[in-house]
């Protein structure tokens, strides 16, 4: 099955993210799963983009017929740029964990509980 | 009685129009029973002072209870259950997402076999 | 009187005028603080005007259609697409412009308010630019027709949401509460975007309306539908997913504590419009239903149990908003579970349905309201501790009655907002189920009880040593409580106007699955 290979990728990629972000205690790494799940996703819509035969639509002269729309490709770009935002803004809040507590271990993160 | 202003469920009516009537003429009333006190005690004196049992009175900071000494008895009467509900607020993030994988798991069996 | 590029256009301005607006907003900000101050509450007031204007037009002219670079802001299916909706497309319907009402009269009043409370503050040239950024993606997520569409102004939601959160650092502990509540989100995202993939995989389609036309029931719609309840439901913070919220509630700017409110309100939205609009009763609605009735249940009971122990004013409302979400996903959620039974819908189904959304109508405008007398307590008193207020009855009169306005209203006092919807989802429910009506009567006591502890231990009481400097909030702090409160007396007083006028025909659009279909592709 040759064809469902990025599919079992994404499976793949899903649970190794999923892994990552349950059973590694520092946050860097947390949040490394959680780029890692995201590119599962981006990967699964990238993959449903792709269509036999088909052309990209940036040739003024293919065969209109056989040209792919680029929905998913679309939507995997604005999902990467959305991505890199999060992740960014992730890590600038461990910095500032880092400074006022001395640790990026996630359970030593607990001032707010009950 | 239906009034343009009450709203109804199908099973009953609510007017709120009455009731801001009721208030009004509850308030009244009460006005009344108080206006009908004599307010001439004497201002500075044993009159105007707290009686506690012949106690002396505490000082103003001592008198107020404070929010953390309200409803002790309502969750010391529950407090089989506090003791199960207040330790799952852990606090720490991977937690929160556990649960929420939880509830997504849960979820899945029960549509996918219902 | 108003020219016509505008009236087609209004849609696209209720998005593009607040984010414009936020963008601008740090370059007028370096001429100077009143000027940005100006800036700010002249783009809010706009948004404003915009936003009743596009409600008016739905709630008069039916659902509203824009459709963003298409030649004709109506043409929702281009002759040479081959019968497909390719492009954005806004579709407000009754229950879109309602949030969006919620949406611009709560963040007309909280940026008001915010221009004095949060004046003191450093980096408030960042801070404007991304409250105005979380309105500008509420209203999109409120206001759009396009599945992916939704999930970009979600994103863009829960990125500025965090970022305010965690905005006063206070030794990491904001930053910690907006990192969960990021993180919870993100993976919330990530789920929304992995269901997105398996309905445009199978169906070729994003758009809602499309979508709800094709439609089916297979496995993978099963899969989709679970992850994205999941996803919304974390969001708007129901239990047991509920374990950001007190957090990022409690350590937010209270004026941002506020429109968090109505972001998790979005969210509400999203999943009814997901459950009831694009999967419809193709889908199993007795067991979605009831799963939503659940989560509706265990939200009131944790929420209102785990806020009477606080010690915290913030974290103690921020239970009490979980435990208010309940009543919406109870209201709903039985309207959802008779939702394909046509005589049951007609005899209670509706009226819970009216029930819970007239909740998220009075939720949004009591909690508000509450949160913004939290935040003029804590500006007065320096401190959220409890046990370290007493008091300030004496020194703090109209906070102290703005405060018993919304205490009252959300413990379903008459004669406030939040008993008239409380009244609907009582009446209805016990149709349906007497315990779980008797549960949410429960709840309301308990409630009450809370917030009589509340009352009690902030305002009653002698002045207490180191309270003596304490005086009554600002003047515009006050100016965005009364707008709150205001709405909060006349919903409670003439509520058959709201219900009629508002929610009921709210409750229609989201049970007229083909209406919204035909709306967007034509009469089908």
């Amino acid at each position: 099955m040759f064809w469902n290979l990025p599919y079992i990728a994404v499976v793949l990629l899903s649970v190794i993210g999923l892994a990552t972000i349950l059973l590694k205690r520092n946050l860097i790494k947390i949040f490394l799963g959680v780029s890692i799940l995201t590119s599962a996703v981006n990967l699964f819509i990238i993959a449903l983009g792709y269509r036999e035969g088909g052309i990209a639509p940036i040739y003024t002269y293919a065969v209109s017929e056989n040209m792919v729309m680029a929905t998913p490709q679309a939507l995997t770009l604005t999902s990467i740029v959305i991505g890199v935002a999060t992740i960014a803004l992730m890590l600038s809040f461990a910095v500032i964990i880092y400074k006022t507590y001395g640790t990026v271990n996630v359970d030593e993160i607990k001032e707010l509980k009950e | 009685m239906v009034s343009a202003t009450s709203l109804t469920s199908g099973f009953g009516i609510w007017d709120p129009i009455l009731w801001v009537l009721a208030i009004i003429i509850g308030l009244v009333i009460a006005w009344i029973l108080w206006s009908s006190g004599f307010s001439t005690y004497k201002k500075g004196t044993e009159q105007a002072r707290p009686y506690l049992s012949g106690n002396a009175e505490p000082p103003k900071g001592e008198v107020h209870i404070r929010a953390g000494n309200l409803y002790w008895g309502f969750t010391e009467g529950l407090k089989g259950y506090y003791q199960r509900i207040v330790p799952l607020h852990t606090g720490i993030m991977t937690d929160y997402l556990l649960w929420m994988f939880w509830v997504a798991g849960i979820l899945l069996i029960i549509v996918m076999v219902v | 009187m108003i020219p016509g590029y505008i009236t087609t256009n209004a849609p696209a301005l209720l998005i593009a005028v607040p984010l414009l607006g936020a963008f601008l907003s740090p370059l007028i900000g370096k001429i100077s603080r009143d000027a940005r101050a100006l800036w700010v509450l002249a783009v809010m007031t706009l948004t404003a005007l915009i936003g009743y204007f596009v409600a008016f037009l739905v709630y008069t002219e039916g659902t509203l259609l824009y459709v963003f670079g298409a030649t004709n802001a109506t043409l929702a299916v281009p002759p040479d697409s081959g019968g497909i909706p390719i492009r954005i497309i806004f579709t407000l319907d009754a229950m879109s412009a309602l949030m969006v009402t919620i949406a611009v009269t709560v963040g007309f009043a909280v940026i008001l308010y915010s221009l004095t409370s949060d004046a003191r503050r450093s980096g408030l040239e960042a801070y404007y630019t991304i409250f105005l950024l979380m309105i500008g993606a509420i209203l999109g997520m409120v206001s759009t027709g396009d599945l992916f569409n939704f999930f970009v102004f979600l994103e863009i939601s829960s990125l500025a949401s965090a970022g305010l959160v965690a905005y006063k650092v206070e030794k990491g502990r904001a930053v910690e509460a907006g990192l969960k509540y990021l993180l919870v989100s993100t993976i919330g995202g990530i789920f929304f975007l992995f269901a997105i993939g398996i309905l445009y995989g199978q169906y070729n389609a994003l758009n809602m309306a499309m979508l709800a036309d094709m439609i089916q029931w297979t496995p993978l719609d099963k899969l989709a539908l679970v992850l994205v309840v999941a996803a919304l439901a974390a969001k708007c913070g129901a239990v047991p997913m509920h374990f950001w919220t007190p957090d990022a509630y409690s350590m937010a700017p209270s004026a941002v504590t506020a429109m968090l409110v109505v972001a998790s309100q979005a969210s509400l939205y999203g999943l009814f419009r997901i459950c009831f609009t694009l999967y419809g009763i193709t889908l199993n609605y007795v067991t979605i239903g009831w799963v939503i009735i659940i989560l509706g249940i265990l939200s009131m009971i944790i929420g209102v149990t785990m806020a009477i122990p606080q010690k915290d004013i913030k974290r103690l409302m921020a239970y009490h908003a979980v435990s208010q979400t309940g009543y919406m996903l109870l209201g709903v959620g039985v309207g959802l579970a008779v939702l394909g039974d046509q005589a049951l819908l007609n005899s209670y189904g509706m009226t819970a349905m009216e029930g819970g959304i007239f909740h998220i109508f009075n939720h949004a405008m009591y909690k508000g309201l509450l949160f913004l007398t939290a935040g003029a307590i804590i500006y007065q008193v320096g401190t959220s501790d409890l046990n370290r207020m007493g008091g300030l009855g004496h020194r703090m009169k109209w906070t102290m009655i703005f405060f018993i306005i919304g205490a009252l209203a959300i413990a379903g006092i008459p004669p406030f907002n939040g008993f008239a919807s409380k009244f609907l989802i009582y009446e209805s429910v016990f149709a349906f189920s007497p315990l779980l009506s008797i549960i949410a009567m429960v709840v309301s006591i308990l409630t009450l009880a809370s917030f009589v502890k509340v009352f009690h231990s902030v305002f009653m009481g002698p002045p207490l040593p180191g309270n003596e400097q304490v005086r009554e909030a600002p003047r515009t702090m006050l100016i965005g409580m009364t707008i709150l409160a205001a709405i909060v007396i006349i919903s409670g007083i003439f509520p058959e106007f709201f219900v009629q006028n508002l929610i009921t025909p709210a409750a229609h659009a989201l049970t007229d699955q083909a209406g919204y279909i035909s709306a967007v592709l034509g009469g089908a």
